[in-house]
């Protein structure tokens, strides 16, 4: 068996792909439900409903897609340049950890000159986290895919240090966490008494500045050369090597932006489970959006949706969140397999 | 020819139809080779010579038709089944592990692998006598490595020899040799064929297929079109057959040399791997002149190229321009002062295959007005940009927000070209501008240059066909192992006498008469 690509991919067929992938993920999900002892038939109901049912659902959906959203970004606009980012996770913490530093009363501004410093400062933060790897690889070739992923675990570590040091609670009973951030450096909800912050919105914001910035920018058009054809790219005169340090400096920033919007929009404080894998479930939305920034948007509120839908689901039924896990890395497989079978046909020998 | 058509039929390719996507690759070609003689299979790139071998090799299924050798039907898919048949291939690009002995590489595969040792004594004395037997002169202890181009090919010959392969199918063997090497073939073949083989000698080299080859087939756009004795026939037909239209070379009227406008004085560069770099070259590119360099590929081109092009810099000796010595010298360096750079590789080097064609259009030219202004692109200047080039250079295309993957070879260099000539350059650098393209193309790439050179530019063409070289240069220079020979006016050397120099022979004489 081997592999023909296909000229023209018929549209039925690049539509009618990813849905069944969606429904074979159901089926999975359904299935292990089923051994888990609850009724296989009621699962996508369930999940439906626990990920846009009712006002709360739909809000917490939002709210797990916000981070989401920006290490997607983070995840997209590196891929796009051939620079594996694998290291969001770092960059997320980077940029917490300077929300905390700047936002528990170091600096006593009013919020509309606090939030944008606070904002700015954790980019550069998170840039900095990223400029290590990317120098490494653009003088000497080291892969950034070990770099970026190692950094993961120095960069925990490091917060674990601080949350047990000099960032730690005074008031905190002994809990490795942070103090609580003043008032003024809280971002605001977005509607008065609904649970929805306005991180959400600058994830907004972000995915439509990083579109322009591809699509419109000189810059992006460097970005696009290099991950396309690097060789090309050296060879038509473009700064390859620069433009991979412009490329780790805001996928790093973008990716700190998550760290900044989860303490001051939803936590209000720093703790080590601030993030549950949000930079490496960025990697799962940038694919899945095939690295298109509007298409992050998308691709983010669908996984939050099936987390937060699987985790209502479990509840309801009574059986493990874990399902919820299996669901993702089963719809990301086959979604995968299904944008490969778009463009290719498998012919027996 | 009676008793040819009587002789044993060997091999049967019976209406084979091979198609990928929309594309019909080989449209029911038949053909019979008998035993005991050479035939040729002729066509243009792109024609679908290479994917009729390789469908006969097994690489390809035909989608209908059937394969047989020696009466038997080939199982389709299945190389094993072609190699044990008695056929035998030598590709394009050679399947030699360089780090064994000649040896070891005509063995390998053909031992057991849970059989530790092997008769080395048997397998050398069969390696030598074929290489006696078809005039294949190589050591069998030599390292594979160490071997020139010509030399790897013999291996590569031999390696199907050892298999008892009777029959023998050469994709285009001589685009890598020298003249006098590939003499040396053609004596091999003709060796091959008294010993009752019977070879499919695939070209698109004219005086090639009339030197060696007893019947012609002629393939045009996957299609057999013509099956012709080549004691009937002569180039102009075969030309004719091959393209479908009457070609003309292009008429090169005389002119003058100009002042120099980039010259370089002992430049020597680093070696890349396998690959020599050159040793103290000296060249001047004068205005209105085509300086064309000769030379067996992998002698010190890709160094020659890479370097005017911008992408290294010289260990030793000084690059100058007409009135400058840039300083800081890279690609954009290159690109701003006047050099128009036709790359080697168009498909890898020369595009970005999923870009558009205006994206491709502008990427030399990207970072400066109008088509950037603070960082914004004006994508409307672009494209204004990139249909101009379209409609003067005659891109065939669906427009310019085409994907330049799906163009053909021809217009995507018909792209480049109007890249790098609409900054009317003062230097154009033409690394083999024609290489696959059809015989439409090549005449219009060579109009170009020559158009290029009447308007004063300073041509250097970089080609390893000799015939284009020698049409279209005002100077030859050889260059091998990575050292340049002095320059020979047009007309003062025959292909011959460049070819010993391109075998390596007359640098030191020259070094010596120097000194």
């Amino acid at each position: 068996m081997r592999l023909e690509p296909i000229a023209n991919p018929t549209v039925t067929r690049t539509l009618s792909l990813p849905l069944l992938a969606l429904t074979v993920t159901v089926f999975v999900a359904s299935f292990l439900a089923m051994l888990a002892g609850a009724n296989p038939f009621s699962v996508l109901g369930l999940i439906i409903d626990g990920a846009v049912g009712s006002k709360f659902a739909a809000l917490e959906t939002l709210n797990r897609a916000t981070p989401l959203i920006f290490t997607g970004l983070a995840v997209a606009v590196a891929f796009r340049a051939r620079l594996w980012n694998i290291g969001a996770e770092a960059q997320l913490y980077a940029g917490a950890v300077l929300t905390v530093l700047l936002g528990t009363g170091a600096l006593a501004w009013p919020s509309g000159l606090l939030l944008p410093t606070i904002a700015i400062c954790a980019m550069f933060a998170g840039a900095l986290v990223l400029l290590l790897p990317a120098y490494l690889k653009t003088r000497f070739g080291v892969d950034e895919v070990v770099t970026t992923l190692l950094f993961n675990f120095v960069v925990l570590l490091l917060v674990s240090m601080l949350l047990e040091g000099v960032l730690k609670d005074p008031m905190g009973m002994g809990w490795p966490k942070s103090a609580r951030l003043i008032p003024e450096a809280r971002l605001p909800r977005i509607v008065e008494g609904l649970r929805l912050h306005w991180g959400f919105g600058l994830a907004i914001v972000s995915a439509a500045v990083v579109w322009m910035i591809q699509t419109r920018t000189t810059l992006g058009y460097e970005m696009r050369a290099v991950g396309l054809n690097q060789k090309a790219a050296q060879f038509a005169g473009i700064p390859v090597n620069t433009v991979l340090i412009k490329t780790a400096l805001l996928s790093g920033g973008l990716a700190a932006l998550a760290g900044f919007s989860e303490v001051a929009g939803l936590k209000g404080n720093l703790t080590l489970d601030l993030s549950p894998g949000f930079g490496y479930t960025g990697i799962i939305v940038a694919m899945l959006a095939f690295l298109n920034p509007i298409g992050v948007v998308v691709s983010a509120l669908f996984v939050a949706g099936i987390f937060v839908g699987a985790d209502s689901m479990s509840r309801a039924a009574g059986v493990p969140t874990y399902i919820a896990d299996i669901m993702l890395a089963t719809a990301l497989l086959l979604m995968v397999l299904a944008i490969m079978l778009t463009r290719f046909r498998i012919v027996r020998e | 020819m009676a008793k040819q058509s009587e002789a044993q039929v060997v091999l049967r390719l019976d209406r084979i139809t091979k198609t990928f996507g929309a594309l019909v690759a080989n449209d029911a070609v038949s053909l019979d080779l008998h035993k005991g003689e050479v035939i040729a299979l002729l066509g243009e790139n792109g024609a679908g010579k290479t994917t009729l071998m390789n469908i006969l090799f097994g690489h390809y299924t035909a989608d209908t038709g059937s394969v047989e050798v020696f009466g038997q039907e080939l199982p389709p898919g299945n190389p094993r089944a072609a190699l044990a048949a008695g056929v035998g291939m030598v590709h394009q690009h050679f399947t030699l592990a360089d780090n064994m002995t000649v040896l070891e590489n005509i063995v390998l595969g053909t031992q057991p692998l849970w059989r530790l040792g092997f008769d080395r004594s048997a397998a050398r004395a069969r390696i030598i006598k074929l290489s006696g037997d078809f005039g294949l002169t190589v050591h069998p202890d030599a390292r594979v490595g160490a071997l020139s181009v010509g030399e790897r090919q013999r291996v590569e010959i031999l390696k199907a020899l050892y298999r008892d392969a009777r029959i023998l199918i050469l994709d285009e063997p001589t685009a890598v040799l020298t003249p006098q090497e590939t003499d040396d073939l053609f004596a091999t073949m003709r060796k091959a064929v008294d010993l009752g083989l019977s070879v499919v000698f695939i070209s698109h080299k004219l005086h090639e297929v009339m030197a060696i080859s007893s019947r012609v087939l002629v393939l045009r756009h996957g299609r057999l079109v013509a099956e012709v004795l080549t004691e009937g026939t002569d180039r102009h037909v075969l030309a004719t057959l091959m393209v479908g239209e009457e070609v003309t070379p292009p008429k090169v009227a005389d002119s003058t040399a100009g002042p120099a406008l980039m010259r370089l004085q002992n430049v020597s560069t680093a070696d890349q791997g396998s690959a020599p770099g050159l040793k103290s070259l000296s060249l001047d590119l004068r205005a209105g002149q085509i300086i064309g360099l000769a030379g067996v590929s992998g002698n010190g081109q890709s160094a020659l190229a890479d370097m005017i092009g911008g992408l290294t810099t010289p260990l030793s000796g000084t690059i100058a321009l007409e009135n400058s010595e840039p300083v800081n010298w890279t690609p954009r360096a290159a690109v701003s002062a006047g050099i128009a750079r036709i790359p080697e590789d168009r498909h890898k080097t020369g595009t970005i295959a999923d870009f558009d064609l205006t994206e491709n259009a502008i990427l030399e030219n990207y970072s400066e007005a109008p088509y950037s202004r603070k960082g914004w692109m004006n994508w409307q200047k672009a494209e204004d940009f990139s249909k101009h080039i379209i409609d003067t250079y005659d891109v065939r295309c669906p427009g310019p927000q085409t994907r330049i993957r799906l163009l053909s070879g021809g217009n995507m260099q018909k792209l480049i070209l109007g890249r790098v000539l609409e900054q009317s350059p003062s230097i154009i650098l033409a690394n083999q501008p024609v290489r696959g393209l059809d015989i439409g193309a090549v005449s219009y790439v060579h109009s170009r240059l020559l158009d290029a050179r009447a308007g004063g530019a300073a041509v250097l063409l970089i080609s390893e066909d000799l015939e284009e070289i020698m049409a279209l240069s005002d100077v030859i220079h050889v260059i091998s192992e990575g050292r340049l020979s002095p320059g020979f006016p047009r007309g003062s050397k025959t292909a011959a006498e460049l070819g010993v120099w391109m075998a390596g022979h007359g640098f030191d004489e020259e070094a010596t008469n120097a000194a």
